[in-house]
C-alpha cells in the first residue's frame, strides 16, 4: 500500500527549524511519506505542494507566537483550490502570552483545523492523531 | 586541413561558418536571407557563395546545422500547479531550445483544447503531479488531449503512477514517456525530457518543415539554434578534459523579436541569513522574453520601460520616440543608419538588456522575523558571475556595445535584483556561438579554443 502523504512546514516568517526536522524524522519513521517544506512557508506554498503531491494531510507548525495571524484563511484557500476537506493539524507556540489552551484550541478549530496541539506535544501524539483522522489501522508500536 | 561547415538556419538569416579543426581557426563567416517559404536551400546556396569569396573553394569533411527557421521548435506545455509542474515543464522546454507558445495549468477546458489545436505546436509536453502525487489532473488532461485536432507528438513526463495510463488514453497518437520533470518537490529532472525533445526534433520536425530537401548540402540538422547556443555556453563555462573553462557565466542574445538570456551557474545564495524558496532552477538556464526585442517587440519595450527612460537614454523627445518605435515595428528590417535611429536603438538595447536580465535572475525579499531580518531568495543569485557574453545583431553591430552590456549589471538602486556585480564582457562580433555549439558535438577542443580566440574582450564592468 502506498504510504500516506504529509505536507509539513513551519508557517509564516517563522524560522524555527529544529522541531520541523524532528517531526520530519518522526513521521518518516512512522511510515508516512513526508513532503517537508521547511521553514518560512506561506499558505500558498502549503496549498501548491498539497495539490501536486495529492497530500493526505497538512501539518502546520508555528513557534513564534504569530500562528493565529498566519493560519487565518488557510482553510478557505484550500476549499477554493480544490483541497476541500483535506485534514489539517496545527501545533506549537501558537499565540503570544499566557492564554488558556482550550480557548486557543477553539479559535484554531473554528479556523478549520481538525486538531490543535499545545507546546510540548510529543510527535507520537501527533502521529496517533493523524492515524485516527486518516482512519488508518492501529500500528503495533512506534519506534 | 580538416574543414567543417556549420550552418544556422535562422528565422531571418541563414548564417554559415567555416572552421579548420586542425588549426582551431575560423576560416570565414557569411549570411544570406533565409528562404523558408520557397526552398530553404536557396538561402543556404547564397550564403555559401558569399563564404566561398572569402575562403575559396574548400572540401568540407563535416557539414552540421541547427535551425530556428519556419517558426523554430514550437511547444505547448501542460502542468498542474503554475509555479510547480507547469513551471518545470516550461523550464525544460526552454532549455531544449523550444519556443514555448502556450503554458497551461490545472484541468484543460474545451477552449484550451481549441487554443492548443490552433497554436499548432510541434510537440506538446504533458506533466502534472510529483511521483506518487496527484493523478487526477494529468489523466483528465490526457482525456481532453485525446480529442485534440492536430498530429503533434505528446511527450508525457508527469507523475509516473499514471504515465502509462495517459499513454493508453492517448492511444492512436504519437506519444513518448519520460521521467517526471518534477519527481519530488524541490527536485527538478529535466535532462531526460530535453534529450527526448531533441530526438523528436531530429526525427520529425526537420521533415515537417521542409528542411530535409537540403540533405544534399548538409549532413544533418542536429538541434534547434537556442539549444546550440546553450551547448556553446556550457562548453565555455565547463571546459574540456584538457582545457579549462571560464567558470560561471551569463549570456544575452538580443534579437529583433525576443531577447534570450542564458546562465550557467548554480545560483546558490551568496549572502548569509538567506532562505531559498521556490522551484530549484537548472544549472544551465535559458529564458526567452517574447515581448522584448529591437524591432517586432520595440513597442512593448517602450511600454515596459516607459517613455521617460527611453528619452533619457536616447536624448530624443518622448513624442519622437513613439513615432520611431511605430516605424521600427512596421519595418523590422530597418537599419539604424540615421543618428536618430541609432540613438533610439541604443536606448532600446539598454532597456531590453536590463528588463530581460532582471526577469532571468533571482530576487531577494527582506523579511522581518522575531529573530531579526532575513532574506528570502527566489531564483538564481548571479551576483558572483564573472563573465558576460553578448550576442545578437543589435549588440554585435552596435558601436556602444560595452555601454549596452553595462545595463545587465547589479544596480545599487535595486539591490534586490541579483544581477552580476562585476564581470568581464565579451562580444560575439562574428556571430559564431551557435556554430560552436554545433562544432562541440564532435570537436569540443576546437570549439572551445575558437571561442576563446574569437570572443572579443571588452574590458570589465
Amino acid at each position: 500500500m502506498q504510504p500516506k502523504k504529509i505536507v509539513l512546514g513551519v508557517i509564516g516568517a517563522d524560522v524555527h527549524a529544529v522541531g520541523n526536522k524532528i517531526l520530519d524524522y518522526a513521521f518518516t519513521s512512522a511510515g508516512f511519506e513526508v513532503i517537508n517544506l521547511g521553514v518560512m512557508v506561506s499558505q500558498e506554498e502549503f496549498i501548491a505542494a498539497s495539490i501536486e503531491a495529492a497530500a493526505d494531510v497538512i501539518v502546520v507548525s508555528s513557534l513564534y507566537g504569530h500562528g493565529e495571524l498566519d493560519c487565518r484563511g488557510l482553510r478557505q484557500k484550500c476549499d477554493e483550490s480544490g483541497l476541500s476537506g483535506i485534514p489539517m493539524i496545527v501545533g506549537g507556540n501558537l499565540v503570544v502570552g499566557k492564554q488558556q489552551f482550550n480557548e486557543v484550541e477553539k479559535r484554531f478549530l473554528d479556523m478549520g483545523f481538525d486538531r490543535v496541539f499545545p507546546p510540548g506535544t510529543s510527535p507520537e501524539t501527533a502521529i496517533e492523531a493523524i492515524r485516527e483522522i486518516l482512519k488508518m489501522p492501529e500500528a503495533d508500536s512506534f519506534t | 586541413m580538416n574543414a567543417v561547415l556549420l550552418t544556422d538556419f535562422g528565422s531571418t538569416f541563414t548564417k554559415v561558418t567555416a572552421v579548420d579543426v586542425d588549426t582551431c581557426s575560423l576560416l570565414g563567416t557569411a549570411a544570406a536571407f533565409t528562404t523558408a517559404e520557397t526552398d530553404i536551400g536557396e538561402g543556404l546556396s547564397h550564403a555559401l557563395a558569399k563564404l566561398e569569396q572569402q575562403t575559396g573553394r574548400i572540401p568540407y569533411n563535416r557539414r552540421l546545422a541547427c535551425s530556428s527557421a519556419a517558426g523554430g521548435l514550437r511547444m505547448v506545455t501542460v502542468g498542474l500547479v503554475p509555479e510547480l509542474t507547469a513551471e518545470a515543464a516550461r523550464l525544460a522546454s526552454l532549455g531544449a531550445g523550444a519556443k514555448v507558445v502556450r503554458v497551461f495549468s490545472f484541468h484543460l477546458t474545451t477552449e484550451d483544447i481549441q487554443a492548443i489545436s490552433s497554436s499548432k505546436p510541434d510537440i506538446l509536453l504533458l506533466t502534472g503531479g510529483i511521483d506518487g502525487g496527484d493523478t487526477a489532473c494529468m489523466l483528465h488532461n490526457a482525456h481532453m488531449l485525446a480529442g485534440c485536432e492536430g498530429r503533434f507528438p505528446i511527450l508525457i513526463a508527469g507523475n509516473r503512477s499514471c504515465a502509462h495510463d495517459c499513454q493508453a488514453i492517448l492511444n492512436g497518437r504519437e506519444t513518448d514517456i519520460c521521467p517526471n520533470v518534477l519527481p519530488k518537490l524541490g527536485q527538478l529532472n529535466i535532462e531526460p525530457v530535453q534529450k527526448k525533445i531533441r530526438e523528436i526534433f531530429l526525427k520529425r520536425i526537420i521533415h515537417g518543415k521542409g528542411l530535409s530537401a537540403i540533405s544534399g548540402l548538409i549532413d544533418g540538422i542536429l538541434m534547434p539554434t537556442p539549444s546550440a547556443m546553450l551547448e556553446a555556453m556550457t562548453l565555455l563555462a565547463a571546459g574540456t578534459p584538457t582545457q579549462s573553462g571560464q567558470g560561471d557565466l551569463m549570456a544575452i542574445d538580443l534579437g529583433g523579436a525576443t531577447t534570450d538570456v542564458y546562465s550557467l551557474a548554480s545560483g546558490s545564495p551568496t549572502l548569509s541569513s538567506t532562505i531559498l524558496k521556490g522551484l530549484p532552477e537548472p544549472f544551465a538556464k535559458r529564458t526567452v522574453e517574447g515581448d522584448i526585442g529591437m524591432r517586432y517587440s520595440a513597442r512593448s519595450v517602450l511600454e515596459a520601460a516607459g517613455p521617460d527612460r527611453l528619452a533619457t537614454l536616447s536624448g530624443l523627445a518622448a513624442g519622437r520616440i513613439d513615432e520611431l518605435v511605430s516605424l521600427l515595428a512596421d519595418h523590422p528590417d530597418m537599419l539604424p543608419d540615421i543618428p536618430e535611429l541609432a540613438a533610439l536603438d541604443f536606448a532600446l538595447a539598454c532597456t531590453a538588456v536590463e528588463i530581460a536580465v532582471t526577469r532571468h535572475t533571482g530576487k531577494l525579499e527582506e523579511a522581518w522575523t522575531p529573530q531579526g531580518p532575513l532574506f528570502v531568495q527566489t531564483g538564481k543569485d548571479l551576483t558572483e558571475v564573472r563573465q558576460l557574453v553578448m550576442t545578437g545583431g543589435a549588440i554585435i553591430h552596435a558601436s556602444r556595445s560595452f555601454e549596452i552590456a553595462a545595463h545587465a549589471f547589479y544596480d545599487p538602486a535595486r539591490p534586490y535584483s541579483l544581477r552580476p556585480k562585476s564581470a568581464r564582457i565579451s562580444i560575439d562580433r562574428r556571430y559564431i556561438l551557435p556554430a560552436m555549439g554545433l562544432l562541440c558535438q564532435e570537436y569540443p577542443e576546437a570549439a572551445l579554443q575558437i571561442m576563446k580566440k574569437e570572443l572579443e574582450e571588452h574590458g570589465s564592468c
